[in-house]
Parts: C-alpha cells; structure tokens; sequence
C-alpha cells in the first residue's frame, strides 16, 4: 500500500486541488497587498503579490480622513448584532411552536410559514409595501426586520427540537413549568447547536447585506460599511466631500485611490477573517448534519 | 355556540405557545403576506399617494403588460435570466461533484482539510468585495490580468466593455466564490457510502476509477438530482446581489447581463417606471411559483426527505 500513497493520481489530483484552493486565496493577498502598497507602485506596476514599498497611508485617510467609515463600521455592527440576537429568539420560539407535538394548531401554523417560501410579492410590492405603509425608509430597522422572520432557519430549528424526547416536555409540562419557562431554561439550552449554526449564518448575511440598505437607505450617515465600498469603488469624489476640510487639504491633491479601495475592501472583510476558523468548523459540522440526516 | 366556546378555551388554553408565535406571524404578515396583496399593482395606474388599494385600475387593464412584452429589454432579460442559470447550474454540478470527488481522493488528512479549509473561504465575503477583486483582476490600467497579457506579448483587453466575455466570468466567480461551500453536500454524501463497497469492489481487481464510477456516482445521483431539481425551482431568480455587484451601472455589459431582478431594479428605483417594473415582478412571481412547486413535487417523487415540503 505504501507505493499507492506516491502514485501518480494521488499526485495529480493533489496538485489541482492545491491549485484551485490558491486560487481562492489570492484575491486576497492581492487586496492586502494593494493596500499597503503606495499609489505610485499601483498606477506603474500594477497589483502586485508582494507591496514593493509598504506604507500605511491609505488606512491614515480611512480612519482619519473621514468619519463615515467609522459611521458606516458601526451601522454595519449594529445590524448585525441587533439582527442575529433577534433572529434567533424569534425563530427560536417559532420553531419551538412547530416542533410541539402536543401543540393543536402546530400544523396551521406551519403552513403559515411553508407558504412564505412558495409565492413571493416579487420586488415592487415588497419595497411599496415597505416604504409606503412600514414607513422603513431610512431607519435602521430597515436593514434588520425584513428579513428577520425565516422560513427556511425556522423549519432547521423545528427539525432539531423535534428530534428532543418528547418525555421532556411532557414532564417539564407536568412539573407546573410554562411554554416559555420550557423553551428558554430547557429546550433553547439543549438546542445550542442548531440555534449557533443558524446565528452564525444569520450573522454572516446581515454582515454581507448592503440590498437593504441600497434600497431603503438614502441618508449617508445610515449607510452600511459594505454599501460604502460599493459607493467608493465606483467613485472616491466622495472622500472630497465628505472627508474633515482641515486633514484632507493636504492629501486631497493626491488621493491614492486604487490603495483606498483595496485598504477599505481590507477593513469590510477584516471581522470576517478573525472568525472565520472558528465558525468553519461549525459552519461544515452544520451542514454535514443536515446533509446526512435523511 | 359549543363550537365556539370551544375554540376560545383552546386559544386560551393554548395562549403561551401563540403568543410565542406571535412575532413570526407578524414578521412574515408584514414581509411576505401583505406583499401579496400588491401582486394588482401591475394592473393599476400605481400613485405612491393614494396607495396600492387607492390607486385607480389601468386602462386597458393590460396596458403595462403590453409594454413589457413589446419592449426588447424584457426580453432579453428573460433570456440572459434563464441562460445564465442554465450555465451556472450546469457548471457547478461538475464542479462541485468533481472537487467533492477529488478531496475524497486525498489520503493526507491534514493537506485535505488545509485546502478545503482555503476553498471555503470566498464563500464569506459578500459579492460587493467580490467584485472589488474582480476590477482587480480584470481593470485595464492596473488589473493583473492586463498586467500578464502585456507580459506574454498580448495587447490588453477591456473587459468592462466585452460583453461576450462575461457569462464565462461571472460562471467563473460563481464557482470561485461557492465551490468550496457546495461541495460540502456531496462529500458528506460521499463519506457515508459504507467502506465495505469499496473494499469488495478492491477486492474484486477494480481501479479508483472504477469504483468512482460505478459505486460513488450511483450513490451521490439522487442527491445531484434533488440539489439540481431545486436550483431549477429558482432559475427565474437571478441572484441580484452578484450582478449588481459584479456589473453595476456598466451599460455595455446589458446585452448579456441585464437579468430580470437588474431590470426590476433599476425600473423601480432608477427610472422610477413603477408599471414596467411590476408587470416583470409579477411574471416572474407566477413563473418562479409553477417552477417552485414542480421542481418540489419532483424531488418529492426521488426523495420524500429531500423536497422541502
């Protein structure tokens, strides 16, 4: 067997797949890269691997040059906390309802929910709907509740508690303890997995949003971090704008635009990088589970 | 009267577990019931101030149909919609089944994990950054695709200019970008095939390939088919945030880009064309339903486990 272990498929597939993960990483140390680099190296060599001359300037202006970035950091924050602690209590206790068995109306209330995934609105009467009668326009709200209620996680959490004992609640039910009481002090506790699982994607989408904040958001100081990088790169006139007069007078002559974007691009992915060996794991170990269960 | 009293000590009774619910059913009857009702508005002459219900009915009531079908947009849009999802949804299934293949292939553990690990990581940036590093690749002054064109002798190209070029980028930033995530559900598939096939088919004098071919492709078809049947349920929905993203405002790019939800989209909030951009919405509604439902009833046939309802 130990020749097998060198032969030459094993070799073969090894180097693509070798190469295709490369490739996924590269696009990243490109943008770090370009980042660090100055302008100049940028508009002469072009992007290179390696910055031939590191300079942090172009963070110095992100943070300092301009207060929306710092604006635009702590509304993409906000909404990505807020909208994950209330997702998952929300479709928490939704799909609690649906996985009680004892539960009447358990089965009404679920085609309530399935029908939400069949017919769609579509995107005229959604966004009427949400601007003429919800009032959302400009609000943070905007960007947190229209998606907060979930079909699709609800029916993952229901699928989970229902494969709890159901001795459980019937004696947490007995011992005098109320729907919330059970949900809360014993079944949310056991359903850990499933409830970090789904805020983890939850988590992961509010991050990455910027369609809600395109559509409902026009005031600046509201706007996302991630809509900021789509303004910026198709333009840096904003920086101009916007930016404190005092800082940017001396570098407005020579805004490093290629630099700026990519530096920006670095901060809109920074968290995710930080987290993202952690939530992998769980992220695969999720699927996996949800993939193999049938 | 019984009947009635009965039904008020149930909701009493059962008061705890509703009012739980409650959220949800106000949540999904704000964003996804009341929109329903705005399914007429294609058929009305729409004024934000009098509202969906107060707005007067189109006359002909057809009027904004009419429009949309006699105008080429629409009709290309439909097209690049369902040829693009065509492409993607082809290519990816060779792609993921093929990478899912190959990482089951590999017998170093730690290089196995390392790359898969590498392979999933695009799938958590948004599409905004992917198209940061797409202007990268392919800008004319400074993208490094230029860059090495000029390097081997060839003249640079401006690809936000070509629109034939496109399908194959977008196709390959689709499986640069998800690869890694859609390949975990078929090698999850593949490394729950019970061990004993392989070791009697080994036994039995068969190569690698054969046992790929005729142990883990049998296994892995009915999840290939029920992953495809429901991405077929979804071709009329393109996925918005990647072609905005990816395309944006870039006029030349239209004639193989422009999808239905960019058509919605820039009908809705950039021409302000409220009529246009409904009767497409609503189509695309009534399509994406019947597609939904039977691509549903479909899997449902394979795999009562797999349809979602």
């Amino acid at each position: 067997m130990l020749t097998r272990r060198f032969s030459l498929s094993q070799t073969a597939i090894g180097a693509i797949v070798l190469l295709f993960s490369l490739a996924c990483l590269f696009p990243f140390i490109m943008v770090i890269s370009g980042s660090l680099s100055t302008e100049n190296d940028i508009v002469n060599y072009g992007y290179a691997l390696i910055p031939r001359h590191v300079t942090l300037s172009s963070y110095k202006i992100l943070l300092l040059g301009s207060s929306r970035i710092v604006d635009a950091y702590i509304i993409s924050i906000l909404v990505t906390v807020i909208g994950t602690a209330l997702s998952i209590i929300v479709n928490g206790m939704g799909g609690y309802v649906m996985a009680r068995r004892s539960f009447k109306y358990r089965n009404v209330l679920s085609i309530y929910v399935i029908i939400t995934m069949l017919f769609s609105g579509g995107l005229v009467p959604w966004y009427i709907i949400c601007v003429r009668y919800l009032d959302l326009k400009d609000t943070l709200w905007a960007m947190i509740l229209p998606p907060l209620a979930n079909a699709f996680n609800m029916f993952l959490i229901r699928n989970f508690m229902m494969a709890i004992p159901e001795d459980l609640y019937e004696s947490a039910k007995m011992d005098g303890a109320s729907e919330y009481r059970i949900f809360f002090r014993l079944i949310a506790p056991l359903s850990v997995p499933v409830l970090a699982t789904v805020g983890l994607f939850v988590a992961l989408g509010y991050w990455n949003d910027w369609f809600l904040g395109l559509m409902f958001i026009d005031k600046q100081e509201l706007q996302p971090l991630q809509l900021l990088l789509r303004t910026l790169v198709s333009n840096v006139e904003f920086l101009k704008s916007s930016s404190n007069a005092a800082a940017m007078q001396q570098i407005s002559a020579t805004i490093p635009s290629e630099s700026i974007k990519m530096a920006l691009t670095v901060i809109t992915i920074g968290p995710i990088i930080f987290l993202y060996p952690f939530v992998q794991r769980y992220f695969v170990k999720g699927l996996m589970v949800g993939a193999v269960k049938g | 009267m019984k009947r009635r009293n009965g039904l008020v000590r149930d909701l009493v009774q059962n008061h705890q577990l509703l009012v739980m619910f409650l959220p949800v059913a106000t949540l999904l009857f704000l964003f996804c019931y009341l929109p329903l009702s705005g399914l007429i508005i294609p058929f009305k002459n729409f004024d934000f101030q009098k509202g969906i219900f107060g707005s007067d009915w189109m006359h002909p009531l057809f009027n904004n149909f009419d429009y949309l079908l006699s105008s080429d947009a629409a009709f290309r849009a439909v097209r690049n919609t369902i040829l693009l999802n065509v492409l993607f949804i082809a290519v990816g299934l060779i792609f993921e089944v093929g990478f899912a293949l190959m990482l089951n292939e590999l017998r170093n553990k730690y290089f196995k994990r390392v790359t898969q690990s590498l392979t999933f990581l695009p799938f958590f940036i948004s599409w905004i950054v992917v198209g940061v590093f797409t202007y990268n690749l392919l800008n004319y002054e400074t993208g490094a695709v230029n860059r090495f064109l000029e390097w081997i002798g060839a003249g640079p190209v401006d690809f936000y200019s070509e629109a034939g070029l496109w399908p194959l980028i977008l196709t390959i930033a689709i499986r640069w970008k998800v690869t890694g995530y859609g390949t975990i559900i078929y090698l999850a598939a593949l490394t729950s095939i019970d061990n004993s096939y392989y070791e009697a088919a080994s036994i039995d004098g068969a190569s690698r390939w054969q046992q790929i071919r005729y142990i883990s492709l049998p296994m892995l078809r009915p999840t290939v088919v029920i992953l495809t049947l429901l991405a077929i349920g979804r071709i009329m929905n393109a996925d918005f945030g990647m072609f905005y993203a990816m395309v944006g405002d870039a006029t030349l790019l239209f004639p193989t880009t422009d999808v239905i939800d960019t058509l919605v989209y820039r009908s809705l909030r950039q021409s302000g064309d409220i009529g246009m951009a409904s009767a497409a919405g609503f189509l695309q509604s009534v399509v994406a339903f019947v597609l939904v439902l039977s691509s549903n009833y479909a899997a449902r046939r394979i795999d009562r486990d797999s349809a979602i309802f």
